[in-house]
């Protein structure tokens, strides 16, 4: 029996069942694209019939951070940039639990970039939301590495000289499996890409347009958006890694010039997670560890029966 | 400390097989009945490169390097640079012969490979030899080598030789070398051997020196580790299962044995992005109900900062593993120190909450280690091992009935589902995970995936449920919450039956020597020498870096007159640790110091005590430094 129970579960849940009644209310400024992340993920688990308690959502710091705050599951609130290592091994140790990390665009492409090129790569059954408002918005609106070039701020005040990051683009070179763009304005959208990221077997990034009304007033509200799968304009196989660079690289072009493409740009269904690459070459139990430490049962091992003898 | 000890040091060329001849004739001198512990040295480089072992071998205990040795095998050094004159480094073909001259003592035996060292390209040598009046055996190894198998096998040929002039039995060589070598090479290398031995049996006067092998039993079986060997059997017995690093000298030493024997036990090894993530990671997996660890040296375990404070922050149990070696900054990557103390201690933002052992010996390294998890799953809190290059890579023998334990897996104050339904919870449902009042400042976790148990962890301050908060009210509860936990484990430290603190010498002594972690065995030794002379010295090895043992500390300065406090690093960081501590003793504690990059030995330590102490005379050359006490 497990030691986990709300996993598998599949008992019937309500949006309602992922508020907080201590904070019911966030706290982000009225009309910024953050709630339109947390009525999505709100939607996508209900959906999903995810349970609040198999739930394991690790955020990092800033306007983003707070999405665990306001989401009612067993949360872990980490450090700046480092949602990911600490979502992957709780992923590791129980791949039982659905674990979801994310973070903001400074958190995710710069501060955490190594952690964000490295997860994607291993390919960890998960799924990454990076709220990106090309923007710091907390810590009160310097540029962030997915600024557009020429973005004037306090800490760049003759504008940024540099090309923005391009977050797709980076996540394809990297390895990620499931790899989509949705914004705060495009509810439904946004709704069906975090439920297919989260069903998706394998790291899963949502590059998910969050518009800040306060710190990047200049920005536009990511209206009118065009989905790239529905779109007659835009001929692309998404499961063809090529096509799928060259439709992301001109996503990535089109935004700054204020045109706002969405969808998913590249679905790799056939690449086993990382999880089961450990376990077909014997370095990662079949059974998940954190129940071992629940099952009066098992005969641990010691050192003494194992390891000694060479010593001798 | 004993008279009637061999001390043979295998010098030679990094790559050349130094470690792995080494470990086998350690070995063999253990299985043969004696105590055996070895001491390293090596460069930071793949191939070539001056690089030696000493195996100490003899009846009595030995629990440190000794003072200089009495039995050299130079070998050749396969990737030496022979540069032009006035490069930096010197001729490194001559090295293996050359560098080890100067601390071999009197009347000493040196066999030299006389196919790849010219004796003549060292100044004085003759006279050296003469003056000192060594036993020099120049044999053509190479040769001897090539002639019967490969010209690597040389290392074989010299093991040979050494046993005939030292007197020792080939079967203790053979029998390992059976074990350890595959068929293909095992062949030839049994018959350089052979001819090795008989040759030097047949053209020299074996006995022409007194440097032999002493003889030796054990009254119980001996198994030879080293302390990282007993860092990872002690994790592994605790029920670790994670283990989360990136490679970085001399740490990788632990997480190369973890990885390799957690597949056998089911478990799960990472090597990761960065030394960031290493430690995050750790944080998770313990987060989501596995034991865990990650560790590295002082640069990695820097970048380790953060999630340090993290794991301290959400009070997520996890095993930090400090492999200090030489710094700052890169420093001497394969050189030991002890410099790292101040930087484990206090790293991370905030009040520190962690606890901190520096085992003292491989025995140590294992209890201490189990130690560390037991407290850092029952109190919720981040617990560090700090060692060294020095620990870490010294091998010894040590009784096999001392890892014969118990495995400990306990989560110790998690609950399970059937716990936390009766465990408070919000009018929301959210379990309260850091409950203000509870006993000992430990508030039971739950595990993500248990019914019933949903709550929040953050680094930000927050409530019993998690949520960020920062009420004074709330804040201040929270923080003494989490002091009160290292005063539990303090009390908890103080009232086990065998501490971490470890004595040596009479009880009544006038002068103490005080030291922390891997410095203990030279300083026991340094102790017993000391008595000899008719001095009267005793000396306290602590293990507890934080929290720290006052009680015992204060009683031990109390029982003497002054105290001379040894550690490997410049800057007294132990000795302010202990007047941080104490709040007192300024005038009563001087210290001895070594940062040259070699670990003390004995002779280090009894030379520093005599002249400063007793003598009350300056120190000179760069071996040791004095530091006198406040206000001399």
């Amino acid at each position: 029996m497990s030691a986990f129970s709300a996993i598998g579960e599949g008992r019937e849940v309500e949006q309602e069942d992922y508020t907080p009644d201590l904070e019911p209310q966030a706290t982000w400024c009225p009309g910024c694209g953050d709630f339109g992340v947390l009525k999505a993920l709100k939607g996508a688990a209900q959906e999903l019939g995810k349970s609040p308690e198999e739930m394991l959502l690790c955020t990092g710091i800033g306007c983003s951070g707070k999405l665990n705050s306001y989401f009612d599951s067993y949360g872990f609130h980490t450090i700046h940039g480092r949602s990911l290592p600490v979502a992957r091994a709780a992923k590791l140790a129980n791949p039982g639990i659905e674990v979801i990390a994310a973070g903001g665009d400074g958190d995710g492409y710069g501060i955490g970039g190594n952690h964000f090129m490295h997860s994607a790569r291993e390919n960890h059954d998960m799924t990454y939301i990076v709220f990106n408002n090309e923007i710091f918005g907390l810590t009160k609106g310097q540029t962030s590495p997915t600024s557009p070039k020429g973005h004037k701020s306090k800490t760049q005040p003759h504008g940024s000289a540099k090309e923005p990051l391009r977050p797709l683009s980076l996540s394809l070179t990297s390895g990620a499996s499931y790899i989509a763009r949705t914004a705060a304005v495009n509810p439904n959208q946004a709704k069906e890409i975090i439920v297919e990221a989260m069903e998706h077997d394998g790291f899963a990034h949502v590059d998910f347009l969050t518009q800040c009304p306060t710190w990047n007033k200049d920005a536009r509200q990511y209206v009118p958006y065009i989905d790239v799968n529905d779109s007659d304009d835009y001929e692309f196989d998404r499961t063809d890694r090529r096509e799928a660079a060259d439709m992301m690289a001109e996503t990535e072009e089109a935004l700054h010039e204020g045109k706002v493409l969405t969808g998913r740009y590249y679905v790799d269904e056939s690449r086993p997670s990382y999880g089961e690459e450990k376990r077909s070459i014997g370095e990662m139990p079949e059974e998940p560890l954190a129940e071992r430490y629940f099952d009066d049962s098992y005969e641990w091992e010691r050192s003494a029966d194992l390891f000694l003898d060479k010593h001798k | 400390m004993t008279d009637n000890e061999l001390i043979w040091r295998i010098a030679g060329g990094s790559g050349d097989g130094i470690a792995s001849t080494s470990q086998n004739f350690a070995k063999a001198l253990m299985r043969s009945g004696l105590n055996v512990f070895t001491h390293r040295h090596y460069p930071s480089r793949i191939r070539g490169g001056h690089t030696y072992t000493e195996i100490r071998a003899s009846a009595d205990p030995v629990k440190s390097r000794g003072d200089g040795y009495n039995f050299l095998l130079a070998l050749g050094d396969s990737f030496a640079r022979n540069p032009k004159e006035g490069s930096v480094y010197g001729n490194e073909e001559i090295k293996p012969l050359s560098e080890n001259l100067d601390e071999l003592r009197e009347g000493g035996v040196i066999i030299y490979d006389s196919g790849l060292l010219d004796a003549s390209e060292i100044e004085n040598f003759d006279e050296r030899v003469e003056e000192n009046n060594w036993h020099v055996y120049d044999l053509d190894l190479r040769t001897m080598a090539r002639e019967q198998g490969r010209e690597v096998m040389r290392n074989t040929a010299g093991v040979g030789a050494t046993c005939a002039l030292a007197g020792i039995e080939l079967e203790w060589i053979e029998d390992l070398m059976t074990e350890a070598m595959p068929e293909k090479i095992l062949e030839p290398n049994l018959e350089i051997l052979h001819n090795a031995y008989e040759m030097v049996n047949e053209e020299y006067d074996v006995d022409a020196h007194d440097i032999k092998v002493p003889e030796g039993s054990h009254d119980e079986e001996q198994v030879l580790l080293s302390g990282s060997d007993s860092i990872a059997y002690g994790s592994l017995d605790e029920g670790c299962r994670f283990i989360a690093g990136y490679p970085m000298t001399p740490w990788t030493e632990v997480f190369t044995i973890m990885s390799q024997n957690l597949p056998e036990v089911g478990g799960i090894s990472e090597q990761v992005e960065d030394e960031i993530a290493a430690a995050a990671l750790a944080v998770g997996a313990s987060h989501a109900g596995a034991k865990a660890m990650s560790g590295s040296s002082g640069g990695g375990f820097a970048l380790m900062s953060e999630p340090l404070g993290l794991a301290e922050m959400t009070e997520t149990p996890v095993v930090l593993i400090e492999a200090m070696r030489a710094g700052p900054s890169t420093g001497m990557p394969t050189k030991p120190e002890q410099a790292d103390l101040e930087h484990v201690l206090y790293t991370s933002q905030g009040d520190s909450q962690r606890v901190v052992f520096a085992p003292g010996t491989v025995e140590e390294a294992y209890t201490q280690t189990r130690k560390a998890f037991k407290i850092a799953y029952e109190y919720q809190i981040p617990a560090i091992v700090l060692y060294d290059q020095k620990l870490g890579g010294e091998l010894m023998n040590v009784p096999a009935s001392v890892f014969d334990e118990e495995p400990n897996p306990s989560l110790g104050s998690t609950l399970t589902e059937a716990e936390l339904e009766d465990a408070p919870h919000d009018e929301s449902g959210k379990y309260s995970r850091f409950q203000h009042d509870v006993e000992d400042g430990v508030s039971p976790r739950s595990i993500p995936g248990q019914k019933g148990g949903h709550y929040l962890a953050t680094g930000n301050e927050h409530t019993p449920e998690g949520h960020i908060a920062e009420s004074p009210e709330n804040r201040v509860a929270q923080m003494d919450r989490r002091e009160q936990k290292l005063e539990a484990i303090h009390e908890e430290l103080a009232s086990q039956d065998e501490g971490h603190q470890t004595y040596h010498g009479p009880d009544e002594a006038t002068y103490g020597l005080m030291t922390f972690g891997s410095s203990q065995g030279t300083v026991e030794e340094a102790v017993d020498v000391l008595n000899d002379q008719g001095y009267s010295v005793k000396s306290l090895g602590v293990s507890d870096m934080a929290p720290y043992p006052v009680e015992e500390v204060t009683e031990f300065i109390e029982s003497v007159d002054e105290v001379l406090v040894v550690e490997m690093n410049a800057s007294a960081q132990f000795r302010g640790l202990t007047q941080k501590e104490l709040g007192q003793y300024g005038e009563k504690l001087s210290s001895l110091l070594k940062y040259n990059g070699n670990p003390f030995e004995p002779a280090d330590i009894v030379e520093g005590f005599v002249t400063t102490i007793v003598e009350d005379e300056e120190l000179t050359g760069i071996e040791t430094k004095y530091v006198p006490a406040a206000g001399d």
